[in-house]
């Protein structure tokens, strides 16, 4: 099983790692059972997510995953963030292992879960 | 970059005297060891040379040796063959839950048709329980099949106990030695085994090799039929370079296993020390003292095993892990799960285990750039700064 050079780079030098104060959406997904958790977080302003970051516990997919899809969400509006499928992530990343592409579906759900926590604190 | 290989449980890298032999093989003596003329007898004479060597560092006969292509096929053996012998006497095995697959995966085949296995449980240091093993035997029991050391965590069985038990029962007893082979100290007798495993790879010698030792009058049906090599239990063309290069690599690793063996013990502990002072939250996996001396499993918490991998990878540095994400089933393992790790605990699984190529420098390297691979991965993990954020709370 061998990554890209893409996912060395991402899971290396990874892209907007870290807390963010105060975030508009929070998306928190996996389980220590399994070994894989992502927390991302956004930062939404005229529905447009204008800054992310995470925290993952995981393998080097899981990483690599997480830190592309923060880099593919930045800057979208909500609408075309919600498009973003795990395909287009590993795809993004110059291809996943088979056995490593429920990564990128954990992204993708730690994407959906942050928006879905946008829009109930919105309506709060 | 230098690379620093520290995954001898895995391979090992074949030693220079191993290769040389065999690549002298390779080139002239590459006759066919049951033919008749000179350059097949050459071969042949050359292969028995190995099996009277491997034989004699165990205490057996050279008739009690045959080859095979490695541990994996001489476990499959033991237990098809033992199994497929012994169906009108019984059907029930005992083996334990933290077996290689090689041992269990033919266990989980027979089961399907119709066998009965009991999976013996460990306790939290990866060791069996002789009794357990008495108190399972049944009047259908044929075959009774504990590693003598564990790959993964290098815990030590009672091998010598279980035998009694075994032979006072007459039950065909099997112990897969491809991690304790020149490692440990192995006489037939004294531990009272009907067969064992080797692996030619995992004591600086060649891939594709093995051997299995069969007690006269065991009994024991192949799983391959064709010629007459290896009296008819394993046919086929002899792997001659193999066994060969097999053969030397196991005479050299035993005339060094007095040295070695403290060598790697001394360097193995003092990376456990090193380990211990720079990294917090982590533990120990396998026993603490009846260890193989060269492993260390060691659980590194709030943070994943391949990631761990993977940032030592980046200074040359190769190790395993027991990880879900690093096994083809993502189901973390099962020698760690067995000894009742936690799956949030197995995930942060590094399995280190040294040989006789790694140096003092080589734990000077890893202790230097552990620490921070470590710390790195935690900077950014949720359940460490949970769990900070909870200690936070929790002091007020």
């Amino acid at each position: 099983m061998a990554y890209s050079e893409k996912v060395m780079d991402h899971f290396r030098h990874p892209r907007n790692v870290g807390e963010m104060e105060n975030p508009d959406g929070t998306g928190k997904v996996g389980n220590p059972t399994c070994g894989d958790i992502m927390e991302l977080y956004i930062k939404v302003k005229d529905d447009t997510i204008v800054d992310a970051k995470f925290q993952t516990l995981g393998c080097g997919a899981a990483i690599a995953t997480s830190s592309m899809v923060t880099e593919m969400v930045k800057g979208k509006k909500i609408d075309e963030a919600l498009t973003i499928s795990n395909a287009m992530v590993a795809e993004a990343l110059g291809g996943l292992p088979p056995i490593k592409m429920h990564c990128s579906v954990l992204a993708e759900e730690a994407l959906r879960s942050a928006i879905d926590d946008y829009h109930k604190k919105k309506k709060a | 970059m230098a690379r620093i290989y520290l995954d001898n449980n895995a391979t090992t890298p074949v030693r220079p005297e191993v290769a040389e032999a065999m690549v002298g093989l390779l080139r002239g003596c590459y006759g066919n060891p049951s033919t008749l003329y000179c350059i097949g007898q050459e071969a042949h004479v050359e292969m028995e040379h190995a099996r009277d060597v491997l034989a004699g560092l165990i205490g057996a006969d050279r008739e009690e040796i045959i080859f095979t292509s490695g541990g994996t096929e001489g476990d499959n053996i033991s237990i098809f063959g033992v199994a497929k012998a012994n169906r009108k006497k019984g059907n029930h095995i005992i083996t334990t839950k933290i077996e290689h697959h090689a041992v269990l995966n033919p266990c989980k085949a027979l089961e399907k048709e119709g066998w009965e296995v009991t999976y013996l449980p460990v306790d939290r240091e990866g060791l069996v329980d002789p009794d357990s093993v008495g108190r399972a035997i049944t009047d259908k029991t044929v075959l009774i099949s504990v590693m003598h050391a564990n790959n993964e965590v290098g815990t030590i069985q009672p091998i010598e106990e279980i035998g009694k038990i075994a032979n006072a029962k007459k039950i065909t007893f099997h112990s897969d030695t491809v991690q304790s082979f020149c490692k440990l100290p192995i006489n037939v007798d004294k531990l009272g085994v009907n067969l064992l495993t080797a692996s030619g790879h995992k004591l600086y010698g060649p891939k594709g090799v093995g051997l299995l030792y069969i007690r006269k009058g065991t009994k024991i049906m192949p799983m391959m039929y064709g010629g007459h090599q290896e009296r008819s239990l394993r046919p086929g063309t002899e792997n001659v370079p193999g066994i060969v290069g097999f053969g030397r690599a196991a005479e050299l690793l035993h005339s060094e296993m007095g040295t070695e063996e403290p060598r790697l013990r001394k360097m193995r502990d003092r990376l456990w020390d090193g380990i211990k002072k720079a990294v917090p939250f982590i533990r120990l996996h396998g026993h603490p003292e009846n260890r193989l001396a060269n492993t260390l499993n060691v659980g590194f918490d709030f943070v994943e095993g391949e990631s761990i991998i993977l940032s030592l990878d980046e200074y040359g540095i190769c190790a395993a892990s027991g990880s879900a994400c690093t096994s083809d089933t993502l189901e973390p393992s099962h020698v760690l799960s067995a000894m009742g790790v936690p799956p949030e605990h197995a995930h942060g699984a590094i399995r280190f285990s040294l040989g006789r190529e790694n140096t003092e420098s080589d734990i000077d390297k890893l202790l230097e750039v552990l620490p921070k691979a470590v710390e790195n991965l935690r900077s950014f993990s949720p359940i460490y700064k949970e769990y900070l954020r909870s200690q936070g709370s929790a002091a007020g």
